[in-house]
Order: C-alpha cells, then structure tokens, then sequence
C-alpha cells in the first residue's frame, strides 16, 4: 500500500495499537521550556515517577525569559520563579538545559534544528504549538499540553488518534520581495485557521523545493495557523546539506547512512491524501494581516476589507469585530497605515536569513521617527551569527535595538509588550487581541517587509523598495 | 493527572457566540508565569471580563457549567493553562460547531467535555441560552445533549477522550502498563 511522508513515519513509530484507532506512538524527541512544563515535572514528582530518556529531552529557556542585559537578574519575581524551577527540574530529572546565560540559548524550535537534534523522520513534541516549525525536516512535529508534556517524560510515548493526510501543493516561482512568510500567510488566508484542523499538512510542488531550510521552517511554523496538527516537508538535499556538521547531527562516519535512512522519509507515488489545497506562488505578492487571527489577511496593494461583504453571519461578525479592535476603517489602503513599533523576532522569522533580509533593507537608512523597533533574534547563536556578519551594526545604525535571544513580544510574557493602541509590524505568528500586550495591534508580515515599515513609519510594500 | 469521571452533566449553559476563540483570550499571558496547576479560575477571560456587558459578566450567567460558542474555539497556543481557567471557574461541558486539536486533548485530560454540534444546532442552543435561564443535559455515555424542551441532539465523543472521561482515568499509569511494548520497541529501534 502506498503511503504518505506521514503515513510512513506514523505507522513507523506505533509501539502498539490501543483500541478505537488509538495508537500509542513513540517520541524521538522531546523539547521542554519553562512555561507549560512546571506542572508536568511536579505530577511526576508527585507520583514518584522518572523522566523514561532524558538523553532524548532539550529543555531551554525562552517564553518568559528578559531579552534585555543577561548579566542582570530577572525583575519579574514570577518569571524567575518559573526559569529556577526548570534549572531544578533539569538538574533533578538529568535533562540537558540551555539555560539563561548558556551560548546555546534560544527559542525553543529555533535551537533544535540549529544543534541538529531535529532530525528526518522523527516524532518531535514539545508543550507549544510552534513545534510545527520541525516538520521542514520530514518530522512530525506537534504541540502538545502539560498534561501530555507529562505523559511524555514519563513513558517517552504519546497516545492519539492518526490525523488525515492534506496536500498543500505551492507550484511556481515566487515574485520579487515574496518570501516564504507571505506563501504560508497566502494559504491560511485561502483556507482558514481551522482550514486544516485534524490534519498534517504537507507541503509539496516546485515552490517548496525551491524554499531554503529555514524558509521551509517560516512554512511549517506556522501550520498551525491554519488549524493543522503538524506541516511537514519531505526531506532533499537542501535538508542533508543543513544538518550536515550540526553539533548532534550524525557524525561524519554515520553521515551517508543517515541520509540513505533519511531520503526514504518520502511520500510514495500515487500515495493518497484525503485533502488537496493549490497554491500558485506567482500569483502571491507581499502579504499583511489586517485582523485578530492570522487567516484575516491580505495582499499589501489592496485595502481593508468591509465586514459587510463576508459571506456568513459569523465571519461578518468577526471581522467588524476585528477592525474595531484594529481602529481600523473598511476601504483604508493597507499601504500607509501608520505604526509605533517594529517586532523583528520569532520562531517564525528570526533565524539568520531573515535577519540578513531585515538588514539589506534598513542598510543605510533610519528608522522613521516616533517607530520604536526591536530586533530579538531567535537564539544566542543567531544573534553571533548576525554580529559576525555586522548586522547588528546595520540595526543599531539604524535606530532598532539589538536584543538578547527569546520569544519576547511575539507574545509579550516577558517586558516587551505593546502598550494599548500600538500598532505594530511584527514578524511573528499571531495578531490576536492582546497577543502582544493589552490593546496592542498587531499586523504580521515578513521580515523584509517589516523592516521597510520601520524605515517608512507605516505599512509598505517592499517592493517598491 | 486522575479527574472525576464524568459520565452525564445537567447544568447551565451560557452562550457566548463568537468564532476562534484563541486561548489568549480564555487565559492571557500573564497568567502563565506560575508554576501550579490552580488558581486560573479568576483569570478566565481575564481582558474581556473587565468589559461589563460581556457575557460571561450578566446576573443570568452566574453558576453556567455549559459554554455555548461558536467554530474553532480554543485556536492557537497550545497552552492547556486555558483549560485549567475553564474548568476552574465552573466550566464542565462546551459545546461548538468545531475545536481546535490541541484544545480538545487537553480537554479530555483535565475532566472537560468538547462537544462538537453541527452550527445550525449549536446557533439554535445560544439562541435559547439568550432568551434567559436555560439548561442542558449532556449524557457522555449515550452522546446525547438534550434540554427540557424535547431538544435530543447526538454527538460523537473521541473514543479514547471518551474513555479518559468516563473512568477519570490516571493516562499515564495506564501507558506505564505497556511497558513491555514500548522496552520492545526501543530495543529494536536502537
């Protein structure tokens, strides 16, 4: 029988199968941060239980965690309480920790692809619903909750009924100033946040392969926008030459038999997928979020979109709903609304490409008065990355401030949050109300774009750049 | 984590129609700084509670044990602190035309019932939730929600979260019990 990338690494990890189509399947991989994990060490603590492979879990800090001077403490009392009690968690279960000053510190989907522990045909949980990034490597990756955080620790397996096969096909080349942000942002828009709810996603077509690998990660991100369990991409070249000389990727001796293992991770011909969704990526230009979900998006040329003429009484209802809390007027060009603040940052958008895209765009030029604009990139060793390459220079020239790696205000747990009635351009996945601070606005776009609305003082597009 | 078992509930049900609830809404960030599993009650809804007229704020929606909403609720972060606010403030029974995935397994594991309805129905029950004080039964054992009206709307449960809900049972000491499988499988995927 033919199968589907996800089939195949399904069906690969069953330990055993319970009843009414449960399975009890195997975890390579498990990722751990400071905030959905307390509750799960104190249940296996409570019930004298041990962490099954701790050599099989990476724990690090980054929800809650300051992105400001790392020689300071913590000032938020509870923030800190929650970053020790991991440190205390991880030396007590035998975890490996990135913790607060470590080098290796960073957003948590962000580190696990940079020290090569995301690997192809995997099964990778981790307590946060980004874990979907890891899919660019054909691994099905999924966010769980504490409660299944714990369940993990304690039997290195998860139980779950097998979610439906949907193909996403993106064909064609992409326009100048498109990037993979505006492709994913173009699907959800088509499809909707709950477009792909009860399925894995996998990307597919011409478009896809043409994606680098931490494009394909932009993609995979956020497929959980668009209501997905998991997005996965099979893995090619582009995946071996990533991972080859990772710290935890395979060694050069195991190296060719990895990828021989690694490149059966494909979907066979003819394999049958329960969903198919097209995209043409020609047809796609710049895009930008004009609501309070992901899937209220459009192409940066058009114009806010009047309430009255969605379809049904609910959408209708969400999205006059959506621009009041936007203060946003239907019919106003998406060019030209003005902004308070830039976020560069994210597990969606923070890896060193698109630092480098950000910068080729500000290079030379000033953030506009009035714009407060951060750069927080997604691990310490991006953020060496970039300073190597003086990209730093470019944002501190610039104007923008050049921070300490976190998840910091793509969802505002920690001092960077938007005040109320800040309009922000942000890089990262989510726009709903108060995501990024009590009555913040939040507009996502790519990074390239958000940067030129840094420069610009209002929503742009970049290509006219 | 063991809860109750939870086989039929009869409670107030209190409507609030809105599509993609996101679970920022139902537990904000701020609440997420804490390293227990109680105290989230108070929380709920936190931003849209300090509006007055928001729904869960009318005298007739005091004591509501059964939310009424509308499609994709409990969309994005994973974060199953929103369904310890939930069920912490009162909330054992919610009924939409869909979920969100993450939302529903954490459901299941915290002694709260999903139940999926198709819109027309779910739209007809916020209607009647409106008009004033209104109750409803939702009998996990026969998958049945039904109201003194000679409302008789069947549902089907996730088999497995259906299990988890009817026994209150302890998830992971039932996984323990296959220890043998999971030493097999390790041992031969080493």
């Amino acid at each position: 029988m033919t199968q589907t990338l996800f089939d195949r690494v399904w069906s690969e990890h069953i330990v055993q199968e319970l009843a009414d189509g449960v399975s009890l399947l195997y975890v390579d991989l498990h990722l751990v941060h400071e905030v959905t994990s307390p509750q799960a060490f104190a249940g296996l603590r409570r019930e004298g239980r041990k962490v099954r492979r701790p050599e099989r879990t990476v724990a690090t800090v980054d929800h809650n965690v300051p992105t400001g001077d790392r020689a300071l403490p913590i000032t938020d009392a509870v923030a800190a309480l929650q970053v020790d009690a991991l440190e205390t968690n991880a030396r007590e279960f035998g975890i490996e920790l990135f913790g607060l000053t470590s080098p290796g510190q960073g957003i948590v989907h962000v580190i696990g692809p940079e020290l090569g522990v995301t690997q192809p045909g995997m099964v990778i949980v981790c307590g946060d619903s980004h874990t979907s990034t890891h899919g660019a490597f054909g691994a099905f990756a999924l966010g769980i909750g504490t409660s299944e955080v714990e369940h993990v620790l304690a039997t290195q397996c998860l139980v779950m009924s097998k979610p439906r096969n949907l193909e996403v096909r993106i064909s064609g080349s992409r326009g100048t100033g498109v990037t993979a942000k505006d492709l994913i942002l173009a699907l959800i828009g088509k499809i909707g946040t709950a477009g792909a709810t009860g399925h894995v996603i996998e990307y597919t077509g011409d478009a896809v392969r043409a994606l680098s690998m931490e494009e394909r990660m932009t993609v995979c991100n956020m497929s959980i926008e668009a209501g997905a369990r998991a997005g996965m991409i099979a893995p090619d070249a582009v995946t071996f030459a990533y991972l080859e000389g990772r710290p935890r990727a395979p060694g050069a001796k195991e190296w060719k038999r990895a990828v021989e293992r690694w490149s059966r991770y494909r979907s066979d011909t003819g394999a049958t997928y329960d969903t198919h969704v097209k995209l043409d990526a020609a047809k796609i230009g710049p895009q930008v979020t004009w609501g309070t979900t992901p899937g209220m998006v459009a192409d940066i040329t058009s114009r806010v979109p009047d309430p009255a003429h969605f379809p049904t009484e609910n959408e209708r209802a969400a999205a006059a709903r959506a621009l009041e809390y936007m203060g946003l007027k239907p019919g106003t060009p998406l060019e030209g609304i003005p902004i308070d603040r830039v976020f560069l940052g994210s597990c969606t958008n923070a890896r060193i490409e698109d630092l480098r895209a950000a910068a080729n765009v500000v290079r030379g030029r000033r953030v506009a008065p009035r714009v407060r604009a951060m750069v927080v990139p997604g691990s310490q060793r991006v953020k060496a990355q970039a300073e190597q390459e003086w990209l730093d220079r470019v944002f501190r020239a610039a104007g923008f401030e050049w921070r300490n790696a976190g998840c910091s205000m793509c969802l505002g747990m920690n001092a960077d949050v938007l005040g109320a009635g800040e309009r922000c351009a942000a890089t990262s996945n989510r726009n709903f109300e108060g995501r990024q601070g009590k009555g913040g606005r939040t507009h996502l776009m790519s990074p390239a774009m958000a940067a030129a609305a840094a420069i610009q003082g209002c929503l742009v597009d970049v290509r006219a750049w | 984590m063991v809860s109750a078992p939870f086989v039929r509930h009869r409670g107030k049900a209190v409507a609030l129609p809105r599509a993609n609830v996101d679970t920022d809404q139902i537990i904000p960030k701020q609440f997420l700084k804490g390293v227990d599993r109680a105290g989230f009650g108070p929380s709920l809804f936190y931003d849209w509670r300090a509006n007055s007229d928001f729904e869960l704020n009318r005298p007739d929606a005091q004591g509501a044990t059964v939310l009424l909403t509308g499609p994709n609720f409990g969309c994005g972060s994973s974060r199953e602190h929103a369904v310890w606010a939930l069920a912490q403030y009162g909330f054992r029974v919610i009924i939409a035309p869909s979920f969100a995935d993450i939302f529903v397994a954490n459901c299941y594991r915290n002694g709260v019932l999903p139940v999926r309805l198709p819109e027309a129905d779910v739209e007809k029950l916020i209607a009647n939730a409106e008009g004033g004080s209104y109750e409803l039964v939702i009998d996990l054992l026969a998958q049945v929600v039904s109201d003194d009206r000679g409302l008789y709307a069947p549902f089907t449960a996730d088999p497995y979260g259906r299990q988890l809900l009817l026994r209150g049972l302890d998830e992971i000491g039932r996984t323990l019990l296959e220890e043998d499988s999971i030493a097999a499988y390790e041992r031969s995927h080493t």
